[in-house]
């Protein structure tokens, strides 16, 4: 009885810590993606060698695109969902 | 206009903001997601959003008739999705079953997909995407249909979004002529970089 009651709890706090671990790490991951990936195609980053493109072709990049996404989560999004989150945990 | 490849890889960020919403959500479950009114109605607005930007690619990328009916279906079955999630985090939707409009979307997308492709698997790369883009909406319309009939499953709520990461990285490996797997169609045109 004595034991069930005092690892029940320590078992949700650990899940309830990797829940935030898994969510400050989405943001971040997604832009070290990106960067990874101009990294292995930088000819699909046309601000690296412009040959005068089009706007478009200056404005869409997909790796710098997806470092946008990644970043704009991480800022915009994240920080009142970890605070939420962290408002729900018991300590 | 920009060439439609870069429609694509802006649909494409789209998708990707789309998949980390809902993984988040699925991280941290609805109850929490939910508790700030704004986020409830982040993806939902987010797919309308992104319906509406459909329109004009329908307009303005004629290239065939099959082309902007299929355009055309993806504007309304997103629209459609994006609207009865936004009615159901709202509550004026009170039925759960509004959530099929939104398997309806995966399926006609795919159906869409697959008959606007006239062209092999093989033809170039931007023909294969569409077939695959056709049958990975296909198969993963199983998550936002298990979404439906199960909604507290962390399997499925996490399946559903990275269907979207998914569709993301298909779109973002897509040029408008491009070889795939070595196989480039002499009738497709000069590959660009």
């Amino acid at each position: 009885m004595t034991q069930i009651a005092t690892e029940a709890p320590r078992d949700a706090t650990r899940r309830r810590s990797a829940r935030a671990y898994v969510l400050s790490a989405l943001g971040p991951v997604t832009v070290v993606v990106g960067i990874v990936w101009s990294i292995l195609q930088p000819y699909r980053l046309t601000i690296l060698h412009p040959h005068g493109e089009s706007f478009w072709w200056l404005l869409v990049q997909p790796p710098l695109l997806v470092v946008l996404v990644g970043a704009l989560f991480h800022f915009l999004v994240v920080p009142g969902l970890l605070e939420d989150l962290e408002a729900e945990e018991p300590e | 206009m920009p060439p439609p490849e870069h429609v694509h890889w802006l649909f494409a960020s789209g998708f990707l903001a789309l998949g980390l919403f809902l993984l988040a959500e699925a991280v941290v479950g609805r109850e929490i997601w939910r508790k700030r009114r704004w986020r409830a109605y982040l993806w939902p607005s987010t797919m309308f959003c992104m319906g509406l930007a459909m329109w004009p690619v329908m307009v303005f990328f004629t290239s065939s008739t099959l082309h902007m009916l299929a355009h055309g279906a993806w504007a309304e079955v997103m629209m459609v999705a994006g609207a009865a999630e936004l009615g159901l985090a709202s509550g004026k939707l009170r039925s759960p079953l509004w959530r099929l409009a939104i398997v309806a979307a995966f399926v006609v997308t795919g159906a869409a997909f697959l008959v606007h492709e006239q062209n092999d698997w093989f033809f170039q790369r931007s023909a294969f995407l569409h077939h695959l883009l056709g049958w990975t909406f296909l198969a993963f319309a199983i998550f936002p249909l298990g979404r439906v009939l199960r909604p507290r499953s962390a399997i499925f709520a996490s399946g559903f979004a990275l269907a979207f990461v998914v569709v993301a990285i298909i779109l973002y490996c897509d040029r408008d002529v491009a070889p795939v797997f070595g196989h480039l169609s002499p009738l497709a045109g000069e590959p660009h970089r």
